[in-house]
């Protein structure tokens, strides 16, 4: 093949893609050579790890569960109905996923100081507490199911809506019957953004649930404590092993055919 | 009877639709033609009540159903991409409207087999749109608006992803359907023969307006 301005074009850009991803390559090697698999078992073995690891999956199935039922209306919302200060309102949506993640753990404790804040936890009690984390997963996650789902909307046509509700469905019942049907990849694929986001949410839990050791500690929290410590190793182990579960979230949306 | 009573469809400031009346008679197989983008697909989903007009009113057999929701006038609605549910085998797409009215099983049953035996589909019943030829997916779009006992049929372009072999037959089983369930149609088309073939009232759309070509 003769290299003509196009092609080197062209192999410039591959060039700077393949350094990105040896560069990323050469992280994660870095980081799982540094210790042998036998002291990653022993660190996830125990019961400190084992129990951040699996509050860490009940809470952010719980935290990706809310983050889609609230998605899936937002989204079919935001897709199917034309009004005005739609725009705003949009981009009052996408203000978690801008916001600095320490922000939002600081507003969800200033706002659970104020009179509302303390009407709710006399029914729920959020601030350091388990549900604080979940709560602290899910406004940040919601943010990403809702984009998730808005791109699956918008992807379905309208089309076979309209002829349900011809056809004697109330709009509920044409969300309900042919819509959501249709959108069960995407609502699979933003359940599992919801999942990915909140196994990797670190600020708003350290200072909204704090890190108390077999109480609130989930996996990121983990890292920070034993780094704190100066165990470098029980830190990697357990970075490896998030690394791993970001890996099966990432295959599992691929195969529902949506993009993150 | 269908009438459009001074209906007007306007979108930024730009008249679409100007106030457009006409009366077609029960039992009518309309067709109406006019110039792409001339708003044909918007004065269909005025008149089955997916849009409001700006002004004006849709009566119905004298009553006036310009502020009803779609599910309450009784109108079967075959859009241009016919629409069919992804994800629902053709007996469920024809079951749809049936199930929602509550019709027991066995009744549905019923139902369902008669007009897949109809327009010729019971060998698809089971199949998903997805294993459907242009053909099938048009008499299965059909089915399921006639499964909703409609009043009346909106057709737009219905025939438009057909090769001509089998236009001809399409036509035939729009014919049969019309007379068979004493329907009132208004089918868009941008054939010329396939309204003199169907058409028993010829409307066209010139510059937002609607005027009668002639009768059948």
């Amino acid at each position: 093949m003769r290299l003509n301005r196009s092609n080197l074009c062209w192999l410039v850009l591959a060039l700077i893609t393949v350094a990105y991803l040896l560069f990323w390559a050469l992280l994660l090697g870095a980081t799982a050579t540094y210790s042998t698999p036998d002291s990653w078992l022993q660190v996830l073995r125990s019961p400190e790890i084992r129990h951040a690891t699996f509050l860490s999956l009940l809470t952010c199935s719980l935290a990706a569960g809310f983050a889609l039922l609230l998605a899936v209306p937002v989204g079919y919302l935001m897709t199917r109905l034309e009004f005005r200060g739609k725009s705003w309102l949009d981009a009052a949506l996408d203000i978690p996923i801008i916001l600095p993640p320490l922000v939002v753990g600081l507003c969800l404790l200033i706002f659970f100081q104020t009179k509302i804040g303390k009407v709710i936890e006399m029914a729920i009690p959020f601030t350091y507490q388990v549900s604080g984390v979940v709560l602290a997963q899910f406004v940040v996650a919601a943010a990403f199911a809702i984009r998730t789902m808005r791109g699956t909307f918008q992807h379905l046509s309208a089309r076979p809506e309209d002829v349900a509700l011809t056809l004697g469905c109330t709009r509920f019942q044409a969300l309900w019957h042919v819509a959501l049907p249709a959108a069960r990849r995407g609502m699979v694929a933003a359940f599992c953004i919801a999942w990915a986001r909140s196994l990797g949410e670190f600020g708003p839990i350290l200072v909204f649930a704090g890190a108390t050791r077999m109480k609130t500690e989930v996996l990121p929290t983990t890292v920070w404590l034993e780094l704190s410590v100066g165990n470098l190793e029980a830190a990697v182990a357990v970075s490896l092993f998030m690394v791993l579960l970001a890996v099966l979230v990432l295959v599992a949306v691929r195969a529902t055919g949506e993009k993150v | 009877m269908i009438q459009l009573d001074h209906i007007t469809w306007s979108v930024s400031g730009r008249t679409i639709l100007e106030s457009m009346t006409v009366e077609i008679p029960a039992n009518t197989y309309a067709v109406l033609m006019g110039p792409t983008g001339c708003g044909k697909t918007t004065l269909l989903e005025i008149l089955c009540g997916l849009r409001r007009p700006t002004a004006g009113r849709v009566l119905l057999d004298g009553v006036d159903v310009t502020d009803l929701e779609p599910r309450e006038r009784g109108i079967g609605y075959v859009p241009q991409d016919l629409a069919l549910f992804p994800g629902l085998s053709v007996r469920e797409q024809i079951g749809f409207a049936p199930k929602l009215r509550g019709v027991p099983a066995s009744e549905l049953k019923q139902q369902v087999n008669r007009l897949a035996e109809q327009l010729g589909i019971v060998p698809l019943l089971d199949r998903l749109p997805d294993m459907l030829s242009g053909g099938e997916k048009q008499r299965v779009a059909l089915a399921r608006a006639l499964a909703a006992r409609p009043r009346l049929l909106l057709l737009d372009e219905p025939l438009s992803a057909l090769d001509e072999s089998m236009r001809a037959e399409a036509v035939a089983l729009l014919q049969r359907v019309q007379q068979e369930h004493a329907l009132t149609v208004l089918h868009v088309t941008h054939s010329s023969s396939e309204a003199a073939a169907l058409g028993t009232l010829h409307l066209r759309m010139v510059a937002g307006r609607l005027e009668v070509d002639s009768r059948g």
